[in-house]
């Protein structure tokens, strides 16, 4: 069961997830944004970072990085897809989630750890986690601010104390079928207590385990 | 040839003997594009004409220094096949005229002299002091420097781990900017500067060059700010970070392969530099075409074009039969690339554009034959006065505490850091807010400790002792996080230094830098000097910035952190007893609005002790603190405030309270841990409680968190 690690000129945590995605037995690998074919992969994931510099907008230059087709016929296959950060941005970009990510309430970037509640486990990112379980996991954005103008989406994770002005307080969102969610903090940055927590393997574990063979 | 009634080469920041010695090298008249070249190799930023002879008083040598100063940037030996690039660099200059740009690029440059070395880049630390923040003038150049430092950082995909933030009235006309880096590599991998050997290929890698940034070096870098500052702005470059990204990426990809026979990285003095550098050091001449070079802007004249100091710029020299394979790694990763030049025997740098040969003279010349100034120096006679004893002051140890924490440059620094990514790379076990960052190597034991230290009041009132005790601080600092002192670089901000008092200044700090390195055996591996720090006549306190290096092997099972004080732990001071000198101290800066005394001295051999000390409790102790800015109750209110207890201490009211006399820290522990020194080390009071006690007076946590937490933020609102 392998995992595409997608990376964008300008992704930077591709290494980190990769390394996240291992200690917890994944097999994971990275593919180089200009890929047209992902299928001996079973499931993908978007790093953070600044694809395409953020160039333009967040996200908008990276919906047309020739991956893009093939991540889209994963998301329609069933198959997890999951953004983290600037993958979370350039999944609303690409259209396969709802809503945009606009900039932080306060205006300036944040990295730190904060809170999340988990309020939905019917997706690839929570479900081996119990409901309103709590997680401590670092934040680490500027345009982390999700609204959502439309229809009602499903919020996988919420801010305990909304950091960013995310609407709903959202921190992971869902498609309808809950294999396509973006998640704005990192859960690799949260897979080792040495590095302050290691809340975030509950979320890498449900990734792992919705992997099926393609 | 003159220009609005002044000779070319003084517009240039030449002097008039300068332009002979040209003349005397040549044999002739300097062609436009020479006379650029050499205004920019000889500035003060590039040819440290008024600093190198003092420089050579540094100790460079150590079993362990694999590359020492004069590179790119300093290597040390790890052990196990592993090398450690460091290297601190100043953006003072450009970030007073443009805060944001100034601060991105400062990144963007000393993350290339890292990678030039064949390592990537793992961490940042950004050294940064400004006015005070009632003035909206000063609050605006430390937002924009802090979002300059965080939107180049964080999308360049490096971490800014630490670093230091410093606010005094001696800074409002001349902000400082330091920032340093680490990389880290396998010994394989390491690249040197060099044009290598005859035959070989000048493949330029990166963002097309343009007219920003020219004479940066010369005009910018090399010359003090007056009421025309303003007009200084086009000569600030503006800094990409995502195509750094790539060219890192890229650079490490042609590092891995062995494609390079050498690299230079362009900076200051752009393209000039990195012709005649690698070629120099080589002894190799080179021809170099330049319109081959990837121009951003039509019309370019020869003279922009080897001054400009556009960023994301590398310079490979390549062998012949490597270079199709270095044009597809460039490709691969999005960048830019031209063939420009090529390697030739004999020590002749050519240079032709649009068919004629517009420069050409010895490639060494531009950097060994450099001016060198030995200038005169004298002890300020005004420091007589300033070491007069001040009368003693009178404490108000509640009062003075939370005035402290109230100071921006002591609490807490959240503001700044939060907006910077510190935990990219998964290796930050110590990061922002403690005393000495600690980064692990995954796949080993080890981890890389550093410490970064300043302190402009201290420097002023004994350049040389301050200088010293900045070592052992630093020192101290990362042997609480169970490393062990490895190598300095150091950051050397002064101010004009025609003056004799500031030269003086200058080689007494040397001497203080070079007696402490010496006394704990670690080489200085690097540095950087930042004359001119000076606006309308004023020159800045001498603020030297040292980054120390440290090896922690193994690294602490479980780390000594603020936020482990526990109630009924013990609370121990170690080191030697304070004295009641309290010059050069935040006390006396925050609390009695004033600066004099002598500083005390440092002490060797008690430092050393103290540093051995603590580099082994930080294996065995939940928490350990320096006492530096601030003295004794500031080192245990940051503990109470990251752990959320109060504490009692058993301290008496009076000057040896806020001393910041050196080698001392804070132990807390479970009672009975360890047994420690009775020599060095004394009972000092008992964690527990929602108060800070303290010689008969009292500070509720509630009111030392909010006071600390709200520092910076209160007034960032205006």
């Amino acid at each position: 069961m392998r995992t595409a690690v997608v990376v964008f000129p300008g992704t930077n945590c591709e290494h980190d997830v990769v390394h996240a995605l291992r200690s917890l037995g994944g097999e994971a690998d990275l593919v180089w944004h200009r890929e047209t074919d992902l299928s001996d992969f079973d499931g993908v994931i978007l790093p953070g970072g600044f694809a395409h510099g953020d160039y333009l907008r967040t996200g908008a230059i990276a919906r047309f990085s020739p991956v893009m087709a093939e991540v889209g016929r994963m998301a329609v296959s069933a198959a997890p897809v999951l953004g983290i950060c600037n993958g979370f941005q350039v999944l609303c970009e690409a259209g396969m989630l709802p809503g945009a990510l606009i900039a932080n309430r306060d205006l300036a970037f944040i990295c730190r750890f904060v809170e999340v509640e988990v309020t939905d486990t019917a997706t690839i990112l929570t479900r081996s986690a119990e409901l309103g379980q709590r997680i401590r996991i670092p934040l680490n954005s500027y345009e982390g601010n999700w609204v959502d103008p439309g229809a009602e989406a499903r919020v996988a994770l919420r801010y305990l104390d909304n950091p960013n002005g995310s609407q709903g307080s959202a921190a992971a969102v869902a498609n309808v079928d809950g294999n396509v969610v973006g998640v704005m903090p990192h859960p690799e940055r949260a897979s080792d207590e040495l590095l302050g927590s290691a809340d975030g393997i509950v979320l890498l574990e449900s990734f792992l385990e919705s992997l099926v063979p393609a | 040839m003159t220009i609005t009634g002044q000779p070319v080469h003084r517009r240039l920041g030449m002097t008039d003997d300068e332009y002979e010695s040209v003349i005397g090298i040549l044999g002739r008249e300097p062609l436009p594009a020479e006379l650029a070249m050499y205004s920019v190799m000889w500035s003060e930023h590039c040819s440290y004409k008024s600093s190198r002879s003092h420089l050579r008083r540094f100790p460079t040598q150590a079993p362990w220094v694999v590359v020492g100063p004069g590179e790119n940037a300093g290597v040390v030996d790890l052990g196990d096949g592993w090398l450690a690039a460091l290297r601190i660099e100043s953006h003072n200059h450009p970030s007073f005229v443009e805060p944001y740009q100034g601060a991105a690029t400062g990144v963007g440059g000393i993350l290339r002299d890292v990678f030039t070395m064949g390592a990537r880049p793992i961490a940042l630390w950004d050294q940064i002091r400004f006015g005070p923040l009632d003035d909206p003038k000063n609050r605006y150049l430390f937002g924009g420097v802090v979002a300059g430092i965080a939107g180049y950082g964080n999308a360049v995909g490096v971490p800014t781990v630490g670093g230091e933030v410093e606010f005094d009235p001696t800074y409002a006309g001349n902000p400082l900017v330091n920032v340093m880096c680490l990389g880290i590599l396998r010994e394989e991998q390491l690249v040197l500067g060099t044009a290598g050997e005859a035959g070989n290929i000048a493949v330029l890698l990166g963002k097309a060059t343009g007219r920003d940034g020219i004479g940066g070096a010369s005009v910018l870098a090399s010359a003090s700010f007056d009421d025309g500052s303003q007009d200084k702005r086009p000569s600030v470059q503006v800094g990409d970070p995502f195509e750094e990204k790539k060219l890192i990426e890229a650079c490490l990809e042609l590092f891995e392969g062995g494609l390079v026979a050498g690299i230079q990285d362009l900076g200051a003095a752009g393209l000039a530099c990195a012709i005649s550098e690698p070629s120099g050091r080589a002894g190799v001449g080179l021809d170099v075409d330049l319109d081959a070079v990837h121009v951003r802007e039509s019309g370019m004249t020869a003279p922009e074009i080897l001054m400009s100091e556009s960023q994301e710029r590398m310079m490979a020299f390549v062998r012949p039969e490597n270079v199709e394979a270095v044009l597809a790694v460039a490709k691969r990763w999005e960048i830019e690339s031209a063939v420009v030049g090529k390697v030739k025997a004999g020590g002749t740098l050519t240079v032709r554009h649009q068919g004629e040969i517009v420069a050409e003279m010895p490639a060494a010349s531009l950097a060994d034959d450099a001016p060198l100034y030995d200038r005169p120096f004298s002890r300020p006679e005004w420091l007589d006065s300033l070491w007069e004893t001040p009368d003693p002051p009178s404490i108000h140890p509640a009062e003075a505490l939370t005035r402290l924490l109230d100071d921006p440059g002591i609490g807490s620094s959240a503001w700044v850091h939060e907006q910077y990514d510190h935990m990219l790379f998964l290796n930050t076990l110590c990061g922002p807010g403690g005393d000495g960052s600690l980064l692990r190597i995954r796949g080993t034991t080890k981890g890389l400790a550093v410490s970064t230290d300043g302190n402009g009041g201290l420097c002023l009132l004994d350049p040389k002792r301050g200088a010293a005790r900045l070592v052992y601080e630093a020192a101290l600092n990362v042997a609480m996080t169970g490393a062990r002192p490895m190598a300095v670089v150091d950051n050397l901000n002064f101010g004009n230094p025609e003056k004799p008092e500031v030269m003086w200044q200058f080689r007494e700090t040397i001497e203080g830098i070079s007696e402490a390195c010496e006394a704990l055996g670690i080489p200085v591996v690097g540095g950087n000097v930042s004359f001119y720090n000076e606006t309308d006549g004023g020159d800045i306190h001498p603020t030297p910035v040292v980054g120390l290096l440290g090896l922690a092997d193994p690294v602490p099972g479980r780390l000594p952190g603020l936020g482990r004080a526990k109630e009924r732990m013990e609370i121990w001071e170690v080191g030697p007893e304070a004295t009641d000198n309290l010059a050069g101290s935040a006390f006396q800066r925050v609390v009695e609005g004033h600066l004099g005394g002598r500083p005390t001295a440092a002490e060797p051999e008690m430092a050393r002790e103290v540093i051995d000390l603590a580099g082994s409790l930080a294996h065995q102790v939940p928490v350990l603190h320096d006492v530096s800015s601030g003295g004794l109750p500031v080192a245990v209110a940051e503990i109470c405030i990251a752990s959320g207890v109060g504490a009692e201490l058993w301290v008496e009211s009076d000057a040896r309270l806020f001393s910041e006399d050196p080698h001392r820290f804070i132990l807390m522990m479970e009672p009975g841990t360890v047994s420690l020194p009775r020599a060095l080390a004394r009972r000092i009071g008992s964690v527990g409680g929602d108060r800070l006690s303290l010689a008969g007076a009292s500070v509720e946590l509630e009111v030392l968190i909010s006071t600390f937490r709200e520092a910076i933020p209160r007034r960032m609102r205006g």
